[in-house]
This record gives structure tokens, C-alpha cells and sequence, in this order.
């Protein structure tokens, strides 16, 4: 039998058996396990299905103690800003509302505040209103992605599935009442783009005792579960001067232990009329992260509640023809369309109608040079639009402050002297959307 | 009928007045709200220590030509200028709107009284900072928001006292923003968005630098959270934060060259064929400006 220069073979009971070696293995690597004493630098991501969307975290480790921790984002970098400078004031709602795809609402009616406040307008109450009930449903919504993902994460996939099919109730309203499960294209700069549908407010109305009642049950399923309990507590710790430094808004700064929620300190849309607490935690972990969204969902179904009792019928669109783009599109079987009694008065009675109308749909509306800069309490944090006009028919510049981009600087210090089986907990505690980190 | 009336509230009340009344209806409401309104004269504003302000635009212009869209307290300054009616060039006009020229009026400098709490945090800055005097080139108020426009060397010195001093207290840096004005001098803008989460007051810094020299002192050292921000505003716009501790790319590819957020850089797309017509990409389309 030859001889094998790199797998020198011996006989067993079982047959001749091959041990490969050769090359330089042995000098390179010694006789020790590498990862018991040498630093290693893991990659994690961008397609990793715990970074929720395309993060990069670059981990150095010592054993499984993490190190040094760098975020890297940019992959889902899209142009949304640059891209809202060559449309009409009404068209860029279109890009924002895609930047952070969990909150369509928050996007629209961030960017609409800013642009109403630039000129100069105010919307009818019902409008306002029915802002605030959508903005609510979406907190949950998106809560409820941020626990099913994060629950899933941990391995628990039963509120996985329950938190998306839950969602997914909030999703069909926002498709009876818009067209669109997501990327809504509802909130328009001076209203919205159509009305309540008929049976709308009984869905809604229907749909918040059975939310109440899911959160519950998610507060059954997890909060006292005790490996539940010990993956989330103590990791991911942050507290209030931490999170003041690195601007982090929101949920993992209220779980820190401030109560800064922009609905209740700078109150906009009427949120100083509506009851509802601000949930605080003052342990700064992953756990009162969890505890301060939980709660969150259920404070948003007492508002929407309070919205629901006090809508009353009105437009929902402001009065000044040259900003108001039609309000009265019906929605049909294929989505928010054409409305026939709108095409038949355009085409069919007035001229003038008509003209006006292609005006202001493809020249738009003007609005007055200046800057303004509009935040709301987004579902991750403060979510800001710096808004420029020259005085055009289209964006100067629109900047949005992403809550998830500004919260995503807080990986270095949340991972850092941890474990690595804690790292994903601890991303997932400050639920980055990576559309709107990279935009 | 669903029992809060939707079924009535379809359509917004249609006005019967005439369309050009609702068109100016919205731009005279802020000045209505605006105190302390100042000469109105373009040059009246300045002050010997700001000798800065109202760089852009054409002073020229007299002011009955300025078709004031946003009259505010401060005193306006001439910005975009536009030519003809629908913004395209080189297409026959026979409407005789081509020789039209526009000129948008941006709000320029607010004397004091500024209203609001802006005359206290000025007050507070003055007292707290003996350079303030010397740092600030000029103050906008605008649609209830102050603009103070600094000096750039002075920046991080400025954010520093607003943040530090007791009766300023501006905690949280809530958004650095880049904007790049392509017709001014110092075109590189960077607005800097203070939130004093005790007052429950928010300010924003602007400072300007130009492309030929576009370094400006970074304020990471006073608020870490403009790490991420300076670097987008690096990426997009191309102004260079010294002091900042790694100062790359952030959204773009590390390799990428040009700042797309620059005003001259194009959009870029492809033109696409739709039933016969070419349809140019968005920012080669015919567009009214």
C-alpha cells in the first residue's frame, strides 16, 4: 500500500483509517484552542435574522465576553431625503412614509406637522384626530413587532406568531381605512388623503378590547417567566446619563427611568387633552425596556378610545383650495383610487375645476422659505423632521432625525462586557428599523 | 351609517369664494403671531459686530418688487430667484410668463425682543458666555422657532454653555442637520437642534462654512450623540468635523466619491419607456420651481 504524504493511515478493527495532517497547522496554531485565549473578531451580519434588517455589528471578543462593539449601517441607505427634493411637497409624504417601515403613520404625520407649520395652516379637528387614533394603532403595531421579533430571538416563538397575527388586525385597518397594510400614503400636508370609511370606527372599536386583552396575555405568557426574565434582566444596562449623552429618546430612556415622552412634555396633534399615563422603569435593562412597551401598548388603547369617542364629523382636509389635494378619493376593491362623483365634476361640470385641479396635483402648492424643525414621540423615540423651503413647489431639503439611527450609537456601550448570547437581547431592546437608520 | 357620521363627512365643505382669496389666506398668519417687528428695510438690520448677515441674494432688489410670502419679524432677505412661469427652459413660451422673475423672500434678522422664552436664553447665554456677543451673527425668529446663527470657530464653545449652564440646561442635542444653499457663498449649512428637557425649550444653531474650506469644530466632546450625525453630514455633505474621533462614511459605500446631498449632485436614474414616450428620471423631467 502507498504511502500518503499528508494522511498517514493505520489499521483499526474497523479498517484502515486516514489521518489527514501535513501543511503548517500544526506550527501555525500550536496545540492550544484559539478561542480560549485570543482575541477573535466576529462579524455579525449584515444578513444575520437577529439584526433586525440589514445591521452590521462588528464584535471583538475575548472568550465570550464582548469587547469592543461597532454598529455599521448604510445598507439600506435608499436616498429617501435626497429623493424628497425632486418632488412636490404632497409626493414626498410617499418616500417618508417607506424611511421606517413599522410607522408609517409617525413618518407621514411628522413631516405634514412640519410642512403645515411652514405654512402657516391648521387641519380640521377630525383630521387631527383620526391622526392621533392612527399613530396609536401603529405604537402598537409596531410594539407588537418589536416583541414578536424580540421574543422570537430568545427563542420563544409563540408570541412570534400571536404578535404578528395580532398585527396583523392592525394592519387590516390600516387597509380598510387607506388601501395599504404598510407605507400607508395617508397623512397629507393640510389633512389626510380620505376619510374614515364607513364601519371603520366600529372595526376600530371593536378591535381595542381584543388588543387590551392580547397584551395581557402577553404579560401572562412572558413577564414572570423565569428564563424570560433572566435573559432580559440586568442585560443591556444603560442608565439616564448614559442614554442623555447618546440622545437616546424613547422607551429605553423612559425605561431609564425619565419620564420625556413628547406627547405629555411638548404636547402636538392634542395630546395635552388626552388622559394617559408615561411609563417609567428605573432599571435601565432590557427587562424595563420590555415592561415600558408593554405598558405603552395598553396607554395607546386608552387612547385611541378617548380619539374614538371624540370624532366628530367634519372635513378632513383644509379649506384653502390651493393646498387641499382631493380628500374625497374612494376606496375601491384594487385601493384608495379615483372617486367618481370628484372625476365627474372635474370632467364634466367645471372647466375651471379641472384646470385646478392639474395645477395643484402636478405644479403643487408653494410654500413660504423658511425652516422649521417638527418632532413627535415616534414608537422608538423622538422622530424629528428639519424641514428647509426656498419657496418652491418642492422640498429644499427634508432631514428626518430617526429616532432608530440616533438610539443605534448605544450598541458599543449596551454590548460592551457582556456576553455574546446577550448581544442580540440587547439590540433587540432598542428595536432599530433599519429603513429609517439608513433611509 | 356608522354612528360617528362618516357618512356625511365624506367631503370637505367646499367654499364658494374664489381660489386666489384661499391662496393667500395661510401666509399672513404668522406674522400675526411674531412680536417686535423691526425696520423692514433690507439693509437696517445690520450691526457693526455682525457684519455677516444677508450674504445671498440680490440687495438691489427694490422691495416692492419682493413678493413676501412669509412676512415674519425678522427683516426679509432676498433668497431663490425665479425665472419664468413653469421653470423650463428652451420650450417655445407663448404665454408671456417667461420674462417673469420671482424672488422668494427669506425670514433675515429679528431685533429684539425676540417673544417667548428666546429673550431669556439669550439673556442666559449673554450672561454665561463673555464671547456670545462676539459669536452670534445674527438671530432669526420664524414660525415660534429661534435660529441663532454662530460663527463657526465658536460652535463647540456655544454648545458647551448650553449645555452646561444652569439656567440653560440644553440636555439633549436632538438633530444635527446638514443643508447645502447652492446659491450663497458659505453654501454648507449645519443646523445643530438643542432640546433643554428642563425648560422644556428648544433652540437651533446654525452655522455656515464654504466648500472651499469646509472644516468646522465638532462637538462630540460636548454631546456624543452627534457622533453618528456629524458623520452622515460628513458623508452627504462633505463638511469636515475636526475633533470628531472617526470621521467616515456612514450611509454611503467607504469608497463612494462626492456628497450626494449637495445640491450639484445629481439624482442620477435612467429613463424609462412607457407606451412609446421616453420618461426622463425626476430630476430631468419638466418640473414647475
Amino acid at each position: 500500500m502507498s504511502t500518503d504524504a499528508y494522511a498517514t493511515g493505520r489499521e483499526t478493527t474497523e479498517g484502515r483509517v486516514y489521518t489527514v495532517t501535513g501543511g503548517d497547522w500544526q506550527e501555525t496554531f500550536g496545540s492550544g484552542d484559539p478561542i480560549d485565549e485570543e482575541r477573535l473578531v466576529v462579524n455579525m451580519g449584515p444578513q444575520h435574522p437577529s439584526t433586525h434588517g440589514v445591521l452590521r455589528i462588528v464584535l471583538e471578543m475575548e472568550g465570550e465576553t464582548v469587547t469592543d462593539a461597532r454598529a455599521v449601517i448604510g445598507y439600506l441607505h435608499t436616498g429617501i431625503e435626497k429623493n424628497c427634493e425632486y418632488r412636490t411637497w404632497t409626493q414626498a409624504v410617499t418616500f417618508l412614509t417607506r424611511a421606517d417601515y413599522l410607522g408609517p403613520m409617525f413618518n407621514e404625520t411628522g413631516y405634514c406637522l412640519g410642512v403645515e407649520k411652514l405654512l402657516g395652516i391648521e387641519v380640521p379637528p377630525r383630521a387631527t384626530t383620526i391622526r392621533v387614533i392612527m399613530m396609536e394603532l401603529n405604537r402598537i403595531a409596531s410594539h407588537l413587532v418589536w416583541l414578536a421579533t424580540g421574543a422570537n430571538e430568545l427563542g420563544a416563538t409563540t408570541p412570534m406568531t400571536d404578535g404578528f397575527m395580532d398585527r396583523e388586525r392592525i394592519l387590516d385597518i390600516f387597509e380598510m381605512v387607506s388601501g395599504l397594510r404598510m407605507n400607508t400614503g395617508y397623512v397629507r400636508p393640510g389633512g389626510l388623503a380620505q376619510d374614515l370609511p364607513p364601519g371603520a370606527v366600529a372595526a376600530i372599536r371593536e378591535l381595542l378590547p381584543y388588543l387590551a386583552k392580547r397584551v395581557d396575555w402577553y404579560h401572562g405568557l412572558l413577564t414572570g417567566q423565569p428564563v424570560f426574565i433572566k435573559r432580559l434582566k440586568g442585560v443591556g444596562f444603560l442608565d439616564l446619563p448614559g442614554c442623555l449623552a447618546l440622545g437616546i429618546t424613547g422607551p429605553v430612556l423612559r425605561a431609564a427611568g425619565l419620564p420625556w415622552d413628547l406627547r405629555k412634555t411638548q404636547p402636538y396633534c392634542g395630546y395635552e387633552n388626552y388622559e394617559f399615563e408615561v411609563p417609567t422603569e428605573a432599571d435601565g435593562d432590557c427587562f424595563a425596556r420590555y415592561l415600558v412597551r408593554m405598558h405603552e401598548m395598553r396607554e395607546s388603547t386608552r387612547i385611541v378610545e378617548q380619539a374614538l369617542d371624540r370624532l366628530e364629523p367634519g372635513p378632513v382636509m383644509v379649506e384653502d383650495k390651493k393646498v387641499a389635494w382631493p380628500a374625497q378619493l374612494a376606496l375601491g376593491a384594487d385601493g384608495l383610487g379615483n372617486s367618481l362623483d370628484h372625476v365627474r365634476r372635474i370632467m364634466g361640470q367645471s372647466m375651471e375645476a379641472l384646470i385646478h385641479h392639474f395645477k395643484l396635483v402636478t405644479e403643487g402648492f408653494r410654500v413660504p422659505a423658511g425652516q422649521v424643525y417638527s418632532p413627535i414621540e415616534g414608537p422608538r423615540g423622538e422622530l424629528g423632521y428639519h424641514i428647509v423651503s426656498d419657496g418652491g413647489t418642492r422640498p429644499f431639503r427634508v432631514h428626518v432625525r430617526e429616532p432608530s439611527f440616533v438610539n443605534l450609537q448605544a450598541v458599543g456601550p449596551l454590548l460592551e462586557g457582556g456576553m455574546i448570547g446577550d448581544a442580540i437581547v440587547a439590540i433587540a431592546s432598542l428595536d432599530p428599523v433599519m429603513g429609517g437608520t439608513d433611509r | 351609517m356608522s354612528p360617528d357620521g362618516t357618512g356625511e363627512a365624506k367631503t370637505p365643505a367646499e367654499p364658494t369664494r374664489p381660489d386666489e382669496d384661499a391662496g393667500h389666506g395661510h401666509a399672513s398668519t404668522n406674522a400675526s403671531e411674531q412680536v417686535g417687528h423691526p425696520a423692514t428695510d433690507q439693509s437696517g438690520g445690520h450691526r457693526p459686530d455682525q457684519p455677516e448677515h444677508q450674504t445671498d441674494g440680490d440687495p438691489e432688489l427694490p422691495t416692492g418688487q419682493i413678493q413676501t410670502y412669509a412676512e415674519t419679524a425678522g427683516t426679509p432677505v432676498p433668497g431663490t430667484v425665479r425665472h419664468g412661469m413653469f421653470g423650463v427652459d428652451g420650450s417655445g413660451d407663448t404665454s408671456g410668463y417667461g420674462g417673469l422673475v420671482r424672488r422668494e423672500v427669506v425670514p433675515g434678522q429679528t431685533s429684539p425682543p425676540y417673544g417667548g422664552y428666546f429673550d431669556d436664553v439669550m439673556a442666559s447665554f449673554a450672561a454665561a458666555y463673555a464671547g456670545f456677543g462676539a459669536a452670534l451673527r445674527r438671530v432669526v425668529v420664524d414660525r415660534g422657532e429661534i435660529t441663532m446663527h454662530i460663527a463657526r470657530e465658536q460652535i463647540a464653545e456655544v454648545c458647551r454653555i448650553a449645555r452646561d449652564d444652569e439656567s440653560l440646561r440644553f440636555e439633549l442635542c436632538s438633530c444635527v442637520s446638514g443643508v447645502d444653499y447652492i446659491d450663497q457663498a458659505e453654501r454648507l449649512h449645519v443646523a445643530y437642534h438643542l432640546t433643554s428637557m428642563t425648560y422644556r425649550r428648544r433652540i437651533r444653531f446654525e452655522i455656515s462654512t464654504t466648500i472651499a474650506d469646509p472644516h468646522v469644530p465638532s462637538i462630540t466632546a460636548v454631546y456624543p450623540t452627534a457622533d453618528w450625525q456629524e458623520r452622515e453630514i460628513y458623508d452627504l455633505f462633505g463638511v469636515v468635523f475636526d475633533g470628531h474621533p472617526a470621521l467616515t462614511r456612514i450611509l454611503m459605500p467607504d469608497d463612494w466619491e462626492g456628497h450626494p446631498q449637495r445640491k450639484d449632485y445629481p439624482l442620477g436614474g435612467i429613463s424609462v419607456e412607457y407606451k412609446g414616450a421616453d420618461i426622463p428620471p425626476p430630476d430631468e423631467r419638466r418640473a414647475y420651481r
